[in-house]
């Protein structure tokens, strides 16, 4: 089974990010680039499908990205994945979800896949709607918000998260995949896998390679950001101080009771 | 979760000179430590305890050995990544470094450097992987600076040998499945020295843990005796020779301890520093004050001077030019530094410094260890006198 992984390099979570008032978008230079932490737990379920399955089945990462970003492309890699591909082009930049979606879906076209694995989301944008976009453009089934994955001979069986419960589905591949971070624990590069990394190959793919029939990147994109504001600062909240536990629990029955909340 | 590492401190830049592997390396492991060490270590060290459950985590890391080639399951790493590897250990505690600095430089060195082809395919691997632990015997009871006067002997008997003696301090000792053992072969001089490997469970060896630390609580510390503990022919490390067989093993890890001792430096700098700027008094922040602004000031110097001792020393050994006396030097130098910045940090967070919950007293205790072992700081002046005027002052 060829497994294929689509992951982000974001900003560092920890960053103070800021936004270009021009352009209206994340400033992304100057500041240290990451893994979107939720595609680890994606990267973690195709390491465990392929040792699972043990049948020769391969992982491969799929990014789009700048070319500066290989650095963060071995970390991938150094968790355990066979190869990489990064579709790289100056002309991608400020492409809304639809032409991201859009362009990945034909250089995926181009990479071949049984499983396609994603997060749920980036911590930059977290708009949530590549994964859907994406099994759209492909024409395959999209699993979103899977918490369980195993692999049944021909079959996958999967788990879906739900407001109220869970949905078991099985699936033939092709077939796209999002996966929550309740799915797993993600395993920390080994440093052998850091030294091996090194050796593994990153295949780049170019806009030229992909023979798009519609515009991606800042002309392309379907969506307009008008407006960007920051949230209204919190207040502190109340501090009640009670003598012991049933007080305390009288204040907080009280508290509710005022909100009309019980 | 890669994404929430926070930054190591690194006031001249000297990130850029590392390999991405390099950082790499380091940020695993830094991450590792924030995440499965930092929210243990207060307890394990205050229970005097070993924290025995991130073991089988560490060796999946692959952080036991890992300059020592592939082929014996190691990561054929160079000598900065492994220094690397011991700041961000000793980040944690000193007690954790000293685990992997036995394991790695005093067990498994000696066994690549000394040993035989089948004593090396039979223990690196398992030592690699943390499914064996070993540890390191030379220091004696009567003799600690001065090895040369061990009492320990291994006598002929048949093809094989007798062992008889004591070894006292000795990291890792009773979770020991072999142990390094130093003995004289005859009661001539120190070149008579070889290396042993004794195995636990062999009669009339026995381990004993040492109690009533007030350093390296997070640690074991025992005491071997061996008692005509008979050994067979192939315990013998056949490439040792002489008393500079185990002291190339203490190179190895005073190197280790150079860097590991700014990673204990480290920890507390960076919470004094927080510290600083949160903790208030006579109305301003304690950094405000110029007197906490010099300690900051003096420490972020110290260390900063430390580090790029560490980083030229590691480039000096993957040349393979780096000499022991170098070596000596820079773990002198940055274990009493770290002596100093964990002090100093401890008084600047004032009674709070000598709680639990706040790293410097922890790390002052250990690094009282860290000064005495592996060549006390005294022991790395005589050597650095002797390399400078000839004269041996011991």
């Amino acid at each position: 089974m060829k497994i294929v992984v689509t992951v982000k390099l974001v900003p560092d979570t920890n960053a103070d990010k800021r936004i270009d008032p021009g352009t209206k978008r994340l400033v992304r230079t100057g500041i240290e680039t990451v893994l979107n932490p939720f595609d680890e737990y994606a990267i973690e379920a195709a390491l465990q499908l392929k040792e699972k399955r043990n049948d020769g089945s391969t992982v491969t990462i799929f990014t789009m990205a700048p070319e500066t970003g290989k650095e963060i492309v071995r970390k991938a890699l150094a968790m355990g994945a066979d190869d990489a591909v990064m579709l790289s082009d100056p002309k991608l930049e400020g492409s809304d979800v639809a032409g991201t979606s859009y362009a990945m879906a034909a250089a995926l076209k181009k990479v071949g896949y049984d499983l396609l694995l994603c997060g749920t989301q980036s911590t930059d944008a977290i708009t949530g709607e590549v994964p859907g976009m994406l099994a759209e453009y492909l024409g395959v089934p999209g699993l979103t918000y899977v918490r369980k994955l195993e692999s049944d001979g021909e079959l996958l069986k999967a788990q879906r998260e739900t407001e109220t419960g869970y949905i078991d589905v099985a699936v033939k591949p092709p077939v796209l995949i999002s996966v929550t971070k309740s799915i797993n624990e993600p395993r920390y590069p080994s440093l052998k896998g850091i030294m091996g990394a090194k050796k593994k190959e990153i295949k780049s793919l170019a806009l030229s390679d992909l023979g798009l029939e519609r515009a991606v990147g800042s002309d392309g994109a379907k969506t307009e950001v008008i407006a960007l504001a920051s949230p209204d600062v919190r207040g502190k909240g109340k501090v009640v101080t009670v003598a012991d536990g049933a007080e305390g629990a009288s204040a907080i029955v009280d508290f509710l009771k005022e909100k009309k909340l019980i | 979760m890669q994404a929430t590492r926070t930054k190591p401190l690194d006031f001249y830049n000297i990130d850029e000179f590392f390999t991405p592997e390099q950082r790499q390396i380091r940020d695993t492991v830094r991450e590792f430590v924030d995440e499965r060490v930092l929210p243990i270590i207060d307890d394990a060290w205050m229970e005097g305890r070993f924290p025995s459950e991130i073991v089988a985590e560490l060796a999946a890391l692959g952080v036991f050995g890992p300059t020592l080639p592939e082929e014996y399951g190691c990561a054929g790493l160079d000598n900065i990544a492994y220094g690397l590897i011991m700041q961000e250990l000793e980040r944690g505690d000193s007690g954790l470094r000293s685990f992997a600095s036995v394991q790695g430089s005093l067990v498994m060195y000696p066994i690549y450097s000394f040993g035989s082809e089948e004593q090396r395919r039979r223990w690196l691997p398992a030592l690699a992987s943390g499914e064996k632990f070993g540890c390191f015997g030379l220091t004696e009871p009567d003799y600690g600076s001065n090895p040369a006067g061990m009492l320990t002997r291994a006598r002929r008997k048949g093809d094989g040998w007798v062992l008889n003696g004591s070894k006292m301090w000795i990291t890792n000792g009773s979770r020991a499945d072999v142990a390094v053992v130093w003995a004289k072969t005859d009661d001539g001089d120190e070149s008579s020295v070889r290396g042993f490997l004794v195995e636990r469970g062999m009669r009339g060896f026995t381990a004993r843990d040492q109690k009533g630390k007030h350093s390296l609580r997070a640690s074991d510390t025992s005491e071997l005796a061996f008692t005509d503990v008979e050994l067979p022919a192939d315990a013998i490390l056949p490439k040792s020779g002489g008393l500079k067989s185990p002291l190339m093993c203490l190179t190895q890890a005073r190197y280790g301890i150079a860097w590991g001792a700014l990673g204990a430096a480290i920890a507390c700098f960076e919470q004094a520093l927080e510290y600083s700027k949160t903790r208030e008094v006579f109305g301003a922040p304690l950094g405000a004050k110029q007197i906490q602004q010099e300690r900051l000031a003096e420490m972020l110097t110290e260390i900063t001077k430390g580090q790029l001792l560490a980083y030229h020393l590691g480039r000096l050994k993957d040349a393979g030019v780096a000499t022991p006396q170098q070596v000596s030097l820079a773990k002198r130098n940055n274990v009493d530094i770290a002596c100093d910045v964990a002090r100093k940090c401890r008084r600047m967070l004032g009674a709070n410094g000598i709680l639990a919950e706040y790293n410097p007293m922890r790390h002052m205790a250990n690094l009282e260890s860290v000064y005495t072992y592996e060549g006390t700081h005294d022991v790395h002046a005589l050597i650095l006198g002797q390399a400078l005027t000839g004269f041996n002052a011991f």
